[in-house]
């Protein structure tokens, strides 16, 4: 059963006019020796049969764990409209609107979601999406060398550690300078991130200008529901903002699909990589959207194109507006309040484990713990709970380090409760 | 339309939140913004009716046919959007993998990504595969990166990469991106690789070879293990840009045809649906020489269960986690669905729709190659250039008959292209339908042309000012 829809007697109708007798002649003019000599794949199953399978593979997964587990990735409450509505075949199974009168769902869709990025970060342009989060950061450092025509990245150590590995894998065959810290000097660059992998929430206002003086761009990679409380990229004078937008009403679905957010000042414009949307008129006068400086595309520009992006995450990316637009102006601040207050509550009831960090916290804060924190991990989850991220394996902490996120999804009774067996972990190991 | 922000309207909310259960907790001031977030104010119908109707200004595979040549827009099965809402992948945090003490909790994501990497490196004939990479062009690059590790771990100094010049932009855009430099092989007049020509190209600093089978001319590429051949001579790697593998899946191999290394496009061949653009999923395959290379971590058996490891000489993370898992549940649903021999129809009606419509069509628009084409077929729109008309205005005319367009302009080397690839799920009557609508534009560009310039008629607008758009760059409200 392979979906096809033409019965025996069309094909063989079908055949007939193309003057053949089998669809294995079609494949005749392949020399022999480049036809498949092996195929033992397995035969195919019914829907219920690979449904089943499927939901036995789902099964094994952490269950509905309280979740403390952030690290650039949150456990935001999604509301039903956000599905019912991304999931429409209208959206799903629409291809790349490169006929605008065809796809003016689409485009639209992105134009909105381009002035809801702008709104939400204070930038001028936002493009329609890139892959995730880590990928926009590579985008963001490339786009900064373009502009800059400088080859030096700095890394500040705020930086999602997981988002550095993915740069280093993607400039590791050009000539780039990745270094660290928050020296602007001969860099094309300096990449920061707020709030901070470990929680700290940073105004890097003064860092921005130290950049410009010295002919560098500040790249700031934020965190977009943060944003409803948190100062702005663009009030920052970042250059270049970029984010994973999973908070934005994206499931977590163990690693993707999840959405790269990118905005940029207007004169950095024409080097942004990824498509763009623009409002336009019809010879009627009807107001229409269209894809727009397209020169900067593969699709036109090949090996000078300002990226080699084509498949983006355009679903994804009206996931995050219907998002917006359910939480609204005040919705969002709402959420980001709640995040902080019941992290601000959470780190209270610690008050067994060190916290790490010195300054305020956004939703997440580092402890050390008196023991392992994986030990911690794996002993709270026998009890229901994902206790957050041991910082050793990141390689961003010591062993007994925790980073712990709380979202607007949990209530007081968990985290009283949680911070009791997080307690009675650490006093029994 | 209106935007959805031209429906705000002061105090409107659509979700309501528990009243806080805790202190209230301050910011210092100067970490704050200094003003909401002007979002639109609106209700939950508001965002409900708003978006659905912009939905009916699209056109889906779940609405129309949707021919678009290099892009493979078959049916999108309902049964794995089904298996990729199961709660227990959608809420599975992707941290679960990175400390050991919680692999224990994502066992079965696990065992599916390796089950999913061993089916697909099957289909392909390759010896392993990654999921990582989250779009074909992203395979693209991971693909070129693995080369230039490979290049770097051997001493040697090559810096180019040759690619047809009937490739996808995304070849070309990908191996810059990566770092190398691009020579473009001419094709011969029949659509294939011009094999002299390759010759001539082929030196010390060609580090690898990046080909479509079959290529964007619809075209198998009958010579490409000599190709393979003389590359490898010269320790010039084989890359198959697996755009085009819904032709061939299950008839040959990548492997078997000499490459080293390709990328599959899982929203392709694999049904999961476009999304508008995205997000698709472009996993790498690999031979034996570029093994130790791949992405990592990868999901690994580990006992009685699955673990992570790297590869010896690993590039590294080249997406966060495991690339775009949701997707790949898709696809793995899709392939345990088809089984071996339902791809293997797959490639076979996929070919024998290409040829129906090339069949039906021959005679009224010019055949860009003489083929025999496979899943998809090259046709030229100059012959109706003497009336005044294009590929564009056949393209929108298309549009007011209720199909999509084919894809135009591409590839570069035919002038005035029209692109059709009508995938296997499409039936009879909807190809007949269509290439009735083709024929009725010939014959209208020949006897009304102004009619096919002012297409569409039917639609929410018609064509748009696009130079306009990039003038005014009205990217925002």
């Amino acid at each position: 059963m392979s979906f096809v829809s033409t019965t025996p007697a069309e094909q063989a109708e079908m055949l007939k006019t193309i003057g053949l007798t089998s669809t294995e002649e079609f494949f005749e003019h392949i020399p022999e020796t480049l036809r498949v000599t092996s195929w033992d794949l397995p035969p195919g199953q019914s829907e219920m049969a690979v449904r089943a399978r499927l939901a036995q593979l789902a099964s094994r997964g952490d269950g509905a764990r309280v979740c403390f587990l952030g690290g650039g990735y949150y456990d935001h409450f999604i509301p039903a409209a956000v599905d019912a509505l991304a999931s429409r075949g209208e959206f799903l199974t629409a291809y790349t609107p490169y006929q605008p009168e065809a796809a003016q769902g689409t485009l639209q869709s992105i134009y909105e979601y381009q002035s809801a990025i702008c709104r939400l970060t204070d930038m001028d342009f936002a493009n329609a999406s890139l892959y995730d989060g880590g990928t926009a950061v590579f985008e963001a450092a490339t786009m900064a060398i373009r502009l800059t025509r400088r080859r030096r990245i700095v890394c500040h150590g705020s930086l999602n550690p997981r988002y550095r590995a993915i740069l280093a894998t993607h400039t590791a065959n050009l000539e780039v300078e990745l270094a660290d810290g928050d020296d602007p000097a001969g860099a094309a660059c300096v990449i920061v991130q707020n709030p901070g992998f470990l929680g700290d929430v940073h105004d890097f206002t003064a860092l921005a200008g130290r950049c410009h003086e010295a002919g560098a761009l500040l790249v700031l990679s934020f965190y977009p529901l943060s944003l409803g409380l948190l100062k702005t990229p663009g009030a920052m004078g970042a250059d270049i903002a970029v984010a994973e937008g999973q908070s934005l009403g994206v499931p977590l679905g163990f690693g993707g699909p999840y959405l790269g957010i990118l905005a940029t000042r207007k004169e950095h414009l024409r080097r942004m990589p990824g498509r763009l949307a623009a409002a336009t008129e019809d010879a009627q006068g009807r107001r229409g959207f269209v894809l727009t400086l397209q020169a900067r595309e593969q699709h036109i520009r090949r090996e000078k194109a300002m990226s080699n992006i084509c498949s983006n995450e355009a679903l994804i990316a009206l996931r995050a507006l219907i998002y917006l637009c359910l939480l609204g102006r005040d919705g969002l601040r709402e959420a980001a309040t709640q995040c902080h207050a019941k992290a601000e509550y959470l780190k209270q009831q610690l008050g067994f484990a060190r916290l790490l960090n010195s300054g305020s916290t956004f939703n997440e804060f580092a402890v050390r713990l008196p023991v392992k924190a994986q030990d911690a991990c794996l002993a709270l989850a026998k009890q229901g709970y994902l206790a957050g991220l041991p910082l050793s394996a990141v390689g961003k902490g010591e062993e007994t380090d925790l980073l712990i996120a709380v979202t607007e999804q949990r209530t007081r009774a968990q985290l009283d409760v949680f911070a009791g067996a997080l307690a009675s972990a650490c006093r029994q190991a | 339309m209106e935007l959805i922000f031209e429906k705000s309207r002061p105090g409107c909310r659509a979700i309501a939140f528990d009243p806080l259960d805790v202190p209230e907790a301050a910011l210092p001031p100067e970490l704050c913004r200094a003003e909401p977030a002007a979002l639109p104010e609106v209700s939950e119908l508001d965002v409900v009716r708003h978006f659905s109707r912009l939905s009916q200004r699209n056109f889906g595979v779940d609405t129309h046919f949707y021919p678009l040549g290099s892009c493979t827009m078959k049916y999108n099965p309902k049964m794995a959007e089904a298996a990729a809402a199961h709660p227990g992948f959608l809420g599975l945090h992707p941290h679960l993998a990175s400390a050991p003490a919680t692999w224990p909790l994502c066992q079965g994501a696990f065992e599916l990504i390796f089950e999913l990497e061993r089916l697909l490196a099957g289909i392909a004939g390759m010896r392993q595969v990654s999921l990582q990479p989250i779009a074909g062009a992203h395979g693209e690059l991971t693909g070129t990166l693995m080369i230039a590790a490979y290049h770097r771990d051997k001493g040697n100094t090559k810096d180019t990469i040759l690619i047809p010049d009937s490739a996808h932009g995304t070849n070309p855009a990908s191996a810059a991106i990566a770092g190398f430099k691009v020579v473009e092989v001419p094709s011969l007049p029949d659509g294939t690789l011009n094999l002299n020509a390759f010759k001539k190209a082929l030196n010390e600093s060609v580090a690898a070879v990046m080909l479509t089978i079959p290529n964007t001319h619809g075209l198998f590429e009958p010579r490409v293990l000599e190709i393979a051949q003389l590359a490898h001579e010269m320790d010039a790697l084989m890359y198959n840009d697996g755009a085009n593998l819904n032709a061939i899946i299950g008839e040959c191999r990548p492997g078997d045809l000499g490459f080293d290394v390709m990328h599959f496009n899982l929203h392709k061949t694999f049904a999961t649906p476009h999304g508008m653009g995205g997000p698709g999923a472009g996993p790498v395959g690999v031979g034996e020489r570029l093994e130790a290379f791949l992405p990592g971590p990868r999901v690994v058996r580990d006992g009685e269960g699955f673990g992570l490891a790297s590869p010896p000489k690993s590039i590294g993370n080249i997406s966060a986690f495991f690339g775009n898992f949701l997707v790949a549940v898709r696809a793995y649903a899709y392939i345990l669905k088809l089984g071996g021999e339902g791809l293997r129809e797959v490639a076979h009606h996929a070919v024998l729709n290409a040829n129906y419509v090339y069949a039906r069509l021959k005679d009224l628009f010019e055949p860009a190659f003489d083929g025999p084409f496979m899943h998809e077929c090259v046709f030229s729109a100059t012959p109706l250039a003497k009336y005044g008309a294009r590929a564009l205005d056949v393209a929108k005319a298309l549009l007011d008959y209720g199909f999509h367009a084919p894809t135009v302009y591409f590839p570069l080397t035919v002038k005035e292209s029209l692109m059709i690839e009508p995938t296997e799920t499409e039936s009879k009557d909807t190809l007949d339908a269509f290439c009735s609508a083709m024929a009725e534009i010939a014959s209208l560009a020949a006897s009304e042309p102004e009619r096919l310039h002012a297409a569409p008629v039917s639609l929410p607008v018609g064509r748009l000012d696009e130079v306009r758009a990039a003038r005014e760059l009205n990217c925002r409200v």
